[in-house]
């Protein structure tokens, strides 16, 4: 056990757990924040991602303890903002969710291309992604769904 | 509406994209235990004894002796036992349950569990049938009595996992005599029939509530069954709510996967170079236990002379038992072992017979009024050669195929053409399902359509708000679709076989007429539909005569690559599809199961590598079993035609699983384009292509 002091969603957090413990199962059992998903368990597929100052990581890879003093914020926390609002409105419009499972991580996939890389290509933007895998779309309509946020979201990001 | 097709933003993508769509792993309940899986370590063997490590206060074991009805798992084949009782046929096979409050005392448990085994000779490969089919047309044996000229091939299909994002789980809860079961699900009345015989009780004490299910592809068929029956008894046996939630290397290495294949072919050549008679044999690796191998064995038979029309055929299979992980539904059901296995061995037979293959395929192209495989007939206009050549026009299929074949070019293009039967095989729609579908207005003129239909990805949700909406002329936000829950609606048949649309669509159709014409604004009124099979469709179910399906969808697809002749691993430069559904419900969904599912089968062709040793699965995880990322992926080309089936909804027909059908022939033939050999089994990878080039 050990006390591991960072910021979630905002909000100065202090967790008493053992620092093996996984980000994504510190999120989901003790927080009760579920926009994270397991998909593999092992960083392959990317459903769990979140953002850790600012840059995508897989939290089923990340221990607790690995948080301490960074700023975490997942897809609870980013869809209160004004890129997100772009992003999800333009994941609607091109057709890009299907199961869904997928989805809160590629909408942290995207906002931390974004946030690097404002007007991507589209290579770029499946450069973007390749850590995040979906089994439903083949992707083109994800790849569309960012193309459109970039345009529409210019000066956002 | 003016025009159905017109693309609405679809019901349930606003909660899934912020992440508040609740999953089954996500819910949580009050006293909820978790429960984890004793699985057998040997492809077969007897039970000598199991001894369980003293158990802690609040922990509990659950196995076959917990069993209140019968142990087994209600599928179409009566053979899967829910818990393994005194025998294992398959390595993985579940023995019993344990649960408990934490997860890791759970799997400590189950970890210090000591299973004694006495193993015995397990059974692999081709050599145990335990199902047997055989059909004729025509006159195959005389033909092949008089052929001057008999040309061979052989073909053989690996396994395809589905890999839907999330694993399988369900939760079961026991409170007031009543069973309920929620989870990741296509076919809640599936699950909620085999809890019924499981627990030896009564409709009325079961209930099955469909969770958001993240992506299934046939995987949540049959196989949330056996779980759903596991998840019960425990709940019955501990009073709780039980969390039965996989991991994925558990999923990937116990879950049904497509079988695999070995197709064999003989075609009696024509003196004007015709195929004049056409013997096949179908090989199935069913695993374990046969579950519905038999059904997806018929679905394969029945496209053996794929989208041609051949006057002799000889067609027999075999369904093989194996002491390996059962396999079961995917996406095509049989369809893409056999498309890829005729649109290959068609081509062979041209280059072997010194013909154009396009040309000869282009003779054999099945058109309306001609008899299908079953000696049924296709009813409904086929307009396959305006989409052939609308196909070849958009690639540029022509031109490059000339190109590429020179020596020396790398690059290649292949075009495959398959249809798909809509709806169950046969009579099944009439004798087996007996779909009902309700709609039911509220006095504030809402209405909802009651239906045991599951939305997976596949849009099903909008899709049929969008019909019972324009049916009855009111806002799509007056129709409302829920999750099935088996206490609330009818069952209107599984949500499989590319029936969805055409079938409970077709049924919502007809309600919301006869609910139309029923209409008081501001009154409550419940409306029914039951199926009726169309008069004209007669079915042999055990001879497999007659009309197999009462529709078809047909599709075309070409695939352009490039081989690297270093390393040669394949990149795809381009791909192009025309498919004909009839009608689209609504054309964004269509190209979006057009794309997902033609990258599926693309994928089946060329990369997807699942290997069983010994028994043993060999790639266990998601970093072994490698499905495409957004940069293996490239943009498609996709046309939808406008062809209306007279009695689907709006013309529609089914379109979930024919654009993966056609996505494995059409790579390998681009990919033997490329590298001028020829290729008789898929994935066809980077190391079969070297053994290929290097050995001839």
């Amino acid at each position: 056990m050990a006390e591991i002091r960072f910021i979630l969603n905002g909000a100065e957090t202090v967790v008493n757990e053992d620092p093996t413990m996984r980000l994504l199962d510190v999120l989901r059992d003790l927080m009760g924040l579920t926009g994270a998903k397991e998909g593999c368990g092992e960083g392959e597929c990317g459903a769990c991602s979140v953002l850790v100052d600012h840059d995508i990581v897989n939290s089923c890879i990340m221990p607790l303890g690995n948080a301490a003093g960074r700023d975490i914020m997942t897809i609870e926390e980013f869809s209160k903002t004004e890129r997100y609002n772009v992003i999800s409105r333009a994941y609607e419009d091109a057709g890009a969710v299907q199961c869904g499972f997928c989805i809160p991580g590629m909408i942290i996939a995207t906002e931390s291309l974004l946030n690097k890389n404002p007007h991507p290509s589209e290579i770029e933007i499946r450069d973007g992604l390749s850590g995040n895998l979906c089994r439903c779309t083949g992707y083109n309509m994800i790849v569309k769904a960012i193309q459109l946020a970039a345009e529409r979201g210019d000066g956002l990001w | 509406m003016s025009d159905i097709s017109k693309s609405i933003p679809k019901s349930d993508s606003a909660g899934k994209i912020a992440g508040e769509t609740i999953y089954i792993g996500d819910m949580v309940l009050d006293d909820m235990l978790h429960a984890m899986t004793l699985r057998s370590v040997h492809a077969k063997a007897r039970i000598k004894s199991i001894r369980l490590p003293e158990m802690p206060e609040g922990y509990f074991i659950v196995d076959h002796r917990d069993i209140p009805g019968d142990n087994c798992v209600n599928i179409i084949f009566d053979d899967m036992p829910v818990f393994a009782d005194g025998k294992v046929n398959y390595i993985g096979e579940p023995i019993l349950l344990a649960a408990g409050p934490k997860r890791k005392k759970v799997k400590e448990i189950i970890d210090s569990i000591e299973v004694e085994y006495e193993p015995s000779e397990p059974v692999f490969g081709y050599s145990k049938s335990v199902v047997h089919h055989e059909f004729e047309k025509g006159d195959a044996a005389s033909v092949f009595c008089k052929a001057e000229r008999i040309i061979k091939g052989s073909y053989s299909t690996g396994y395809q996992e589905h890999i839907y994002m999330e694993p399988q789980g369900v939760i079961g809860l026991y409170e007031d005599n009543k069973t309920t079961v929620i989870g990741s699900m296509q076919c809640p009345y599936y699950i909620k029939n085999a809890v019924v015989r499981t627990l030896g009780t009564g409709q009325e004490n079961v209930r099955v509530i469909q969770a958001a299910t993240g992506g299934a592809f046939g995987g949540k068929e049959e196989f949330p069954s056996l779980m759903g029956c596991q998840a019960a008894v425990a709940a019955n046996k501990t009073g709780k709510p039980i969390k039965l939630i996989y991991e994925r290397t558990e999923d990937i290495e116990t879950t049904t996967k497509r079988h695999p294949s070995r197709i064999d072919f003989e075609a009696a050549a024509g003196e004007d170079g015709s195929i004049e008679a056409l013997r096949v044999r179908v090989f199935l690796d069913s695993g374990a236990y046969i579950g519905l191998s038999g059904v997806v064995l018929q679905r394969a038979m029945i496209a053996a002379s794929g989208v041609y029309t051949i006057s002799n055929l000889s067609v027999s299979g075999d369904v093989y038992e194996t002491n390996t992980v059962p396999n079961g539904a995917f996406r095509g059901f049989g369809a893409p072992q056999m498309f890829f296995a005729i649109e290959m061995f068609i081509h062979h037979f041209a280059i072997e017979t010194g013909q154009d293959p396009l040309a000869l395929r282009k003779r054999h192209l099945a058109s309306m009024g001609d008899p299908t495989s079953t000696g049924g007939t296709f009813r409904d206009p086929i307009i396959m050669g305006d989409m052939i050549q609308k196909a070849i026009d958009m690639s540029g299929y022509d031109e490059k195929i000339a190109e590429y074949s020179k020596p020396g070019d790398h690059r290649g293009i292949g075009m495959s053409w398959v249809l798909h039967g809509c709806g169950f095989t046969g009579s099944g729609e009439q004798k087996h399902i007996k779909a009902v579908v309700r709609l039911r207005k509220e006095k504030d003129d809402m209405v909802t359509i009651l239906a045991a239909n599951t939305e997976m990805g596949q849009g099903a949700m909008t899709t049929l708000r969008k019909i019972a909406a324009g049916v009855l002329g009111i806002p799509i936000e007056k129709v409302i679709y829920n999750n099935p829950d088996t206490d609330l609606v009818p069952d209107s048949g599984p949500t499989v076989a590319s029936r969805t649309v055409m079938i409970v669509g077709g049924l919502i159709a007809r309600a919301a007429r006869q609910l139309k014409e029923k209409w008081v604004p501001g009154k409550e009124i419940l409306v029914e539909e039951r199926y009726r099979q169309p008069d004209y469709i007669e079915w042999d179910e055990d001879k497999l005569r007659g009309d197999a399906y009462p529709a078809y969808s047909w599709g075309v697809n070409v695939v352009e690559v490039e081989v690297s002749p270093v390393t040669y691993e394949v990149d795809l430069k381009g791909i192009w599809a025309v498919y004909d559904i009839g009608k689209a419900i609504d054309e964004r969904i269509i190209i979006g199961q057009a794309e997902g599912g033609l990258s599926q089968g693309i994928s089946y062709g060329m990369t997807e590598v699942m290997e069983c040793r010994e028994g043993r699965i060999q790639q266990r995880n998601m970093t072994d079993y490698i499905i495409p990322t957004a940069g293996d992926c490239i943009p498609m080309e996709i046309v939808i035609m406008d062809n209306p089936y007279p009695l689907g909804p709006y013309g529609a027909k089914g379109a979930g699983e024919l654009p993966l059908v056609g996505g494995a022939p059409a790579v390998a033939l681009a990919i033997e384009n490329a590298i001028g050999k020829r290729i008789d089994r898929i994935p066809a990878t980077p190391e079969y292509i070297m053994e290929l080039m290097e050995n001839g």
